[in-house]
């Protein structure tokens, strides 16, 4: 039923002069982006000015750029046609659902539809529904809509609606051009001045002309010699003085060899209509390109519209530094805060100032995410049997970040160093160039989140730990319960682990028997390394302690650091208030730490020590019930009587 | 002087013919002259001695009408050749969108052709501009001297024409190549217009 589109009849074969450039223009733009600038599309002109030449163009362009499209040329005839038909087999519905189904519909010779009622309806109903589905419609026809007879006025306003554009008769340096063109498909060799001759006759259509050319071309096949401009004339039957333009008639009248000027005039012509109009064709192809890639073009489109618009490049160019500013303000936010990135003013180099001023909004919401404590340095951190392999481990991570014990899990019980070890980690890795380490609290992380979406800021929380290079997460076991937590800590791990980014956390124990998180949080977390740390030895708290009691020049008291190291704690956490005080004890009395001391702090006469210093003292006591008291976990100072029942009462 | 003026929407295109003295350059305008309509031409200025040398230059506007929506004219000016007259040949360079060398294929005038593309070169680069920058075609007239008394276009290509510019053999007095070689220097000029920038 509906006609195949021609090859010959694309946009390349179409010669672009004044009196067709809108349309042409027109009709390129809804190719490139059917059902949304003109719809519908109007063409028309007399017969034979290449109407139909361009429905098919727009309909091979459609194609070449999505060969996906489901496109339909027909003329009016052949839809009437079809639309009789399917009604006589009681197909009309299966008819009108499958023109509605169709992405480009080109309908050729529109003005048949005079005095046709019940095709107009079909047609008025059908265009309504492919603008209802943004499928793009375009229409020729001899006449404008409103001077088809008889015509609905819903179609005139359907038709008007869209664009309605006129392809007027081409003027003399298109005809030349036409005429050049089609010679040269034809392989037909024409004197000087021949063509010029024919494109100075008053033919009124394109189809006329070729006919002319036809003759000329058949004329000189038969008879094997050049015809010149005066056997052209004879041939076709042409006037002289309607033969050439008024300019090299007279020229010709002036001279027996005029055609030298004439000749001469049509060459500058039609290079000079080249030259001059080189910028539009500059123009056109940037916006092509931008809105291609998704810019708005207004500014070029406005270029356009003059007719010769100074320093053209150089308005391109500032157009294109503009884009480019663009890409890179929208790259930045993109990293920054997702969400903001597909604002519209990142594609209007228009709103550039408004693409800047989001950009510089976003970038100072866009604050790193919290980095390490300083006050945890690896140097100070006490080593020993009970976390070597951990500290091996950590160094490893350090050394070579992503590429060994991702993710790397350290395990042990409250105190025994685990953040002190984890904000070690991240200081080394923050020394890198370009690090961005995030390292914080499980119950930061699940606070900043709940912000997050308290904010409607998710996209920027998220990209903020996207960019880090490595995250550390304390006491991880505290995700228990928190499923969105878990599900954003998972997306997140395994982004940051495919970009071979550093994970380490920290948990009381292994992954496998942490409760509430989800099997493939476990699974993940358990995938890298799970470095135990385990009660401190002698020789760490040793080591810890030396370090605590270490003072320019004097090294602290070895008995003393033997007594202390072997007081029986569980962590080092809980050796320092232990320490405390003992060094609290020795600057009250001001006498110096020795073991002797520490042994009387910690163990002997606690209440003349408190009277004596007015300090509470703590130790290790034997209770009569045989048991091991800690004097640290009991309270020596009780208020007096009076401050509690003041307390109570209030 | 801008070759095109969008304010106004016009197009001037200023073409200068350039050569040793007796070359042919002030017959090349007569023969345009000649075939172009009354009402495209202009006066055809001429300021000649008695004994038809050119005192100071030659100058044929000629209107080719709208064009693309562009009033467009070409001024076509020729030079004195003689060696005497540099400030006049500077000045009348100045501005030129492009340039016609019209060289005399008579043998005994090959230095007196080289002498004068030196010159063009120098007063081109007086007003700042480098040859090679400017629309230029080169036109052997005379050609239809005897053989035994000219070099063929080939050979003065050799000679002269060591930047592959166009080249036109010419005989200008009976109009051969002459606007052969105003369509050569017409195509650079607005091939370069079309290349570069609208202003």
């Amino acid at each position: 039923m509906t006609t195949a589109l021609n090859p010959k009849y694309a946009f390349d074969t179409f010669v672009v002069g004044a009196a067709n450039r809108l349309a042409v223009t027109a009709g390129r733009t809804v190719a490139e982006t059917p059902g949304s600038a003109y719809n519908p599309l109007f063409v028309y002109s007399g017969s034979g000015l290449g109407k139909t030449h361009l429905l098919m163009a727009i309909g091979q362009a459609a194609k070449k750029l999505a060969p996906g499209l489901n496109i339909e040329y027909l003329t009016l005839d052949e839809y009437v046609e079809a639309f009789h038909a399917a009604i006589a087999a009681g197909q009309g519905d299966a008819f009108r659902r499958r023109f509605q189904g169709v992405d480009v519909l080109l309908v050729d010779d529109v003005q048949f539809l005079a005095k046709r009622k019940e095709m107009q309806s079909e047609l008025l109903r059908l265009t309504e529904a492919l603008q209802v589905a943004a499928h793009q419609i375009v229409l020729t026809s001899d006449r404008p809509p409103g001077e088809i007879a008889d015509l609905d006025e819903r179609l005139i306003s359907r038709f008007s609606g869209g664009l309605v554009v006129d392809i007027g008769p081409p003027d003399y340096e298109t005809r030349v051009a036409i005429l050049r063109r089609k010679a040269e498909e034809r392989a037909a060799r024409f004197a000087p001045g021949v063509l010029e001759t024919v494109a100075g006759a008053a033919f009124d259509n394109v189809r006329e002309l070729m006919g002319a050319l036809n003759r000329l071309v058949a004329y000189q096949a038969v008879n094997e010699t050049q015809i010149n401009a005066a056997t052209a004339k004879q041939l076709l039957g042409l006037k002289a003085e309607a033969a050439v333009p008024a300019g090299a008639a007279v020229a010709r009248g002036a001279a027996p060899a005029g055609d030298e000027f004439g000749q001469f005039l049509a060459d500058v012509t039609v290079g000079l209509g080249k030259a001059v109009e080189a910028w539009r064709a500059r123009v056109a192809e940037a916006i092509l390109r931008w809105e291609g890639e998704g810019y708005r073009t207004r500014r070029l489109e406005a270029l356009l519209e003059q007719q010769a618009p100074a320093a053209v490049d150089d308005a391109i160019d500032a157009y294109e530094k503009d884009v480019e500013r663009l890409k890179v303000l929208e790259t930045e936010v993109a990293q920054l805060d997702p969400q903001a990135s597909g604002q519209s003013q990142f594609r209007d180099p228009e709103r550039l100032a408004d693409a800047e001023a989001a950009a510089a909004e976003v970038r100072t919401g866009a604050a790193p995410p919290p980095g390490p404590s300083a006050a945890f340095a690896l140097a100070t951190y006490a080593v020993g049997p009970s976390n070597d392999v951990a500290v091996s481990a950590a160094r490893d991570v350090i050394k070579r970040p992503g590429k060994k014990y991702n993710p790397l899990v350290l395990v042990g019980k409250s105190g025994l160093g685990k953040t002190h070890l984890l904000n070690a980690i991240g200081l080394e890795l923050a020394r890198a160039r370009g690090a961005v380490v995030a390292c914080l609290s499980t119950q930061a992380f699940i606070d900043e989140l709940i912000a997050a979406i308290d904010g409607d800021r998710v996209d920027w929380w998220r990209a903020r730990y996207r960019r880090a290079t490595a995250l550390l997460l304390d006491d991880v076991h505290l995700l228990a319960g928190k499923d969105r937590t878990q599900e954003e800590l998972f997306n997140l791990f395994n982004l940051l682990l495919d970009k071979e980014r550093q994970l380490v956390f920290t948990a009381p124990a292994p992954p496998g028997a942490l409760e509430g998180l989800e099997e493939r949080i476990v699974t993940r977390l358990g995938g890298g390394l799970v470095a135990e740390i385990s009660e401190p030895d002698r020789e760490l708290k040793r080591h810890f302690l030396e370090q605590a009691l270490a003072q320019p020049g004097t090294p602290p008291d070895a008995a003393l650091l033997d007594y202390l190291a072997d007081r029986p704690v569980d962590s080092v956490r809980s050796l320092i208030p232990v320490l405390q005080r003992v060094v609290s004890s020795a600057a009250a009395q001001d006498v110096p730490l020795t073991a002797g001391l520490a042994r009387d702090v910690l163990e002997g006469q606690p209440r003349e020590a408190r009277r004596s210093g007015g300090l509470r003292t703590s130790g290790i006591v034997v209770s009569s019930m045989g048991g091991v008291k800690s004097r640290e976990k009991m309270v020596w100072d009780w208020p007096d009587v009076a401050d509690r029942l003041i307390e109570e009462y209030r | 002087m801008s070759l095109v003026n969008f304010t106004t929407r016009e197009i001037t295109c200023k073409i200068v013919y350039y050569g040793p003295g007796r070359s042919g350059k002030t017959t090349n305008l007569h023969y345009v002259y000649g075939r172009v309509p009354e009402a495209r031409r202009g006066r055809l200025v001429s300021l000649a001695t008695q004994t038809d040398r050119t005192l100071f230059f030659d100058f044929l506007p000629i209107d080719l009408g709208q064009i693309s929506g562009f009033a467009t004219r070409f001024q076509l000016y020729t030079v004195p050749g003689q060696v005497y007259y540099n400030a006049t040949r500077r000045l009348v360079l100045q501005g030129a969108d492009g340039v016609v060398f019209v060289a005399d294929s008579q043998a005994r005038q090959l230095d007196e052709n080289v002498e004068s593309l030196q010159n063009l070169q120098s007063n081109l680069l007086e007003h700042g501009v480098d040859v090679r920058a400017v629309p230029l075609a080169m036109q052997y007239n005379k050609q239809d001297l005897p053989r035994e008394l000219i070099l063929s276009p080939a050979d003065l290509d050799d000679a002269l024409n060591f930047r592959g510019v166009p080249s036109f053999a010419a005989d200008a007095l009976h109009g051969t190549g002459v606007f052969e070689t105003l369509k050569g220097i017409s195509e650079l000029v607005l091939k370069r217009l079309a290349a570069g920038s609208t202003a």
